[in-house]
């Protein structure tokens, strides 16, 4: 498997990170470098080999499902670039 | 007096218990120290009103007879770490300006026991390097680079990603730090700086209010410049926290009375692999003067297998690119940190990550958001966490022939800043003998051994069990004692 350009930056739009289209070429170069690199991962034998989902053998551990924290909205709004009327403010999404 | 800054935690708390000086006193010292080194650019944000103002809180519980197990003792803190109102970074620029309305855990936990913040340590950007290169903020410079203060013949890298932690306390800025280690964060840096630093097992610090990386992996630990001191910082640091769904609910041992130099009878193993090719003669000496020190001391060294080894570097990346991708979402611009605008809502998120992460957590961001994309989530991902269970079943297979492991921290020590810089490949390699901890979520300490040709510091590393630093701690003192690691870098403030 290759990455050409296009796939790249299809990738990046899913991330959304802006990458400069003279960038690409040579991000190309670079992640496919690393898919090669972990591409010898295919010769283990994992035919009846669990994926790992926790290091240690533990369960979740449950609690009551009631509310703990919170009441200090501008606690919360502190760091935010834009806020308005006690919200998180962003760029026009309706027309 | 011993220059207050040269101490020992254990001594420092010797000294302040027996009224040779204060914790002001002790906090002044570091202070200076801190101004100093400031040409190792360890620090990204210094905090010496609020280090005074904390020694001198530590005075009056001391005289009240209400000292804790930390109490007075100056540390940095790796800025990863969120602290209450102050600038927590990850050494990113998409971050800047944050400041935390809370406090992580573990560092709450430090000063509940009496330790003392002299500032935000410099580390690679949210934690992804193994040279402290990629910070937002400047490279860390290794105290143990040749030359001069700003007038280095060669600037050699402290390590990554908790680069500044090492640095600092390397440099004798600071008595412990704390670390993160993700890939051998902790260790790697430890080992290429001379000092002692443990990744204890998954589960045992809790991650609540760490920035996170790749939360399946990331561990915090402390750095320190004795096993002793490492015992005492790790005790404070450790504990069972709801907050953290990981956590283990567990008693934390006083692990400084594990440290009792008695190993005899301890099977010692040696895995085969862990001899790469192209590993420098003197990593491999010095492990060899490892084995024999342990065997020496009474303990019995024997070979073990951990086959799926060398797979263990390519499974790391994609399992911790992947978490990072996920988890680095959050950074869009709008609950904090720097946003950059756009025309649209989507554009304001891609221009707020486009400048804001640097080249290596893009680099990162983008292979796991393609290993987990549709259609290659099974090829990639899901094979690799296959591999990592059975790079688990290795270590459980030899653990059923050893009590610890005994493997070099890293194929090489510090090289120069510009090294292995042009192939991202290169710079993983570093990780080779550490990744495979955190695959499994073992504890693993890192622990000078000597110095190499270059005259610079090489690192021995222990594997425990699960939820046996014990053992660590009691083998890695009497590595300590027969390696009499007396060297000091060229740079101490």
């Amino acid at each position: 498997m290759s990455l050409d350009k296009a796939t790249v930056a299809k990738i990046a739009h899913l991330a959304r990170i802006k990458v400069p289209e003279e960038e690409l070429d040579h991000l190309a170069g670079e992640l496919n470098n690393i898919l090669s690199f972990v591409e010898q991962l295919n010769e283990v034998d994992t035919g009846n080999v669990p994926p790992m989902t926790s290091v240690a053998a533990q369960k979740l551990r449950r609690r009551k499902d009631e509310v703990t924290d919170g009441g200090y909205p501008q606690d919360v709004l502190k760091n935010g670039p834009e806020t308005a009327e006690g919200y998180f403010a962003v760029p026009k999404v309706v027309e | 007096m011993t220059q207050l800054t040269h101490l020992t935690m254990a001594d420092a708390l010797q000294g302040l218990a027996e009224k040779q000086f204060t914790a002001v006193e002790l906090t002044e010292a570091h202070i200076r120290a801190m101004e100093k080194a400031r040409p190792l650019n360890a620090f990204i944000t210094e905090t010496p009103d609020q280090a005074l103002e904390m020694a001198k809180a530590s005075d009056a519980r001391r005289a009240k007879g209400e000292a804790g197990p930390m109490d007075g003792l100056p540390i940095a803190v790796k800025d990863l770490f969120c602290t209450k109102d102050v600038l927590t970074t990850a050494a990113s620029h998409i971050l800047d300006g944050f400041q935390p309305r809370y406090e992580s855990t573990v560092t709450s936990n430090l000063w509940r026991d009496g330790a003392v913040m002299l500032g935000k340590v410099n580390l690679d950007e949210f934690a992804m390097g193994s040279a402290n290169i990629t910070s937002y903020y400047g490279d860390v410079i290794n105290p143990w680079s040749p030359g001069e203060p700003g007038n280095w013949s060669r600037k050699l890298v402290p390590g990554g990603s908790s680069g500044g932690s090492a640095a600092a306390v390397a440099a004798r800025v600071a008595l412990g730090a704390t670390g993160t280690d993700t890939g051998g964060s902790i260790r790697q840096p430890a080992a290429f700086t001379g000092i002692v630093g443990i990744k204890p097992t998954y589960g045992r610090c809790s991650r609540w209010g760490v920035v996170a990386f790749a939360s399946s992996l990331d561990q915090a630990g402390p750095m320190t410049r004795t096993v002793r001191d490492s015992a005492i910082m790790l005790r404070s640091m450790c504990g069972f926290d709801p907050k953290d769904s990981t956590s283990v609910d567990m008693l934390v041992p006083d692990f400084e009375k594990a440290l009792t130099g008695d190993i005899r009878g301890l099977r010692v193993g040696i895995p085969k692999e862990y001899r790469v090719d192209g590993m420098p003669a003197e990593i491999e000496e010095m492990w060899q003067k490892g084995i024999e020190w342990l065997r020496g001391a009474g303990a019995v060294p024997v070979e073990i297998s951990l086959p799926h080894t060398k797979y263990a570097l390519p499974a790391y990346y994609i399992v911790a690119p992947a978490e990072a991708s996920s988890n680095l979402a959050r950074y869009d611009g709008v609950r904090y940190g720097l946003r950059v605008d756009g025309n649209s809502l989507s554009e304001m998120y891609e221009n707020t990550r486009g400048e804001g992460f640097g080249k290596e957590v893009r680099r990162r961001i983008l292979i796991g958001t393609y290993v987990l994309s549709a259609g290659y989530y099974d090829a990639y991902y899901l094979q690799a966490q296959k591999v990592r269970t059975r790079i688990k079943w290795d270590f459980d297979q030899a653990f059923e022939r050893c009590d610890v492991i005994l493997t070099p921290t890293a194929p090489s020590g510090a090289f120069a800043i510009g090294e292995k810089m042009d192939d991202p490949i290169q710079m993983y390699l570093n990780d080779v003998f550490t990744v495979p901890v955190n695959l499994a979520g073992l504890p693993g300490m890192s622990l000078p051994a000597g110095l190499g040709a270059d005259g610079l510091p090489l690192g021995l590393q222990l594997i425990g069990k699960p939820f046996d630093e014990e053992t660590l701690f009691r083998v890695g003192g009497v590595i300590e004692q027969a390696a009499q690691f007396t060297a000091t870098p060229p740079f101490m403030a």
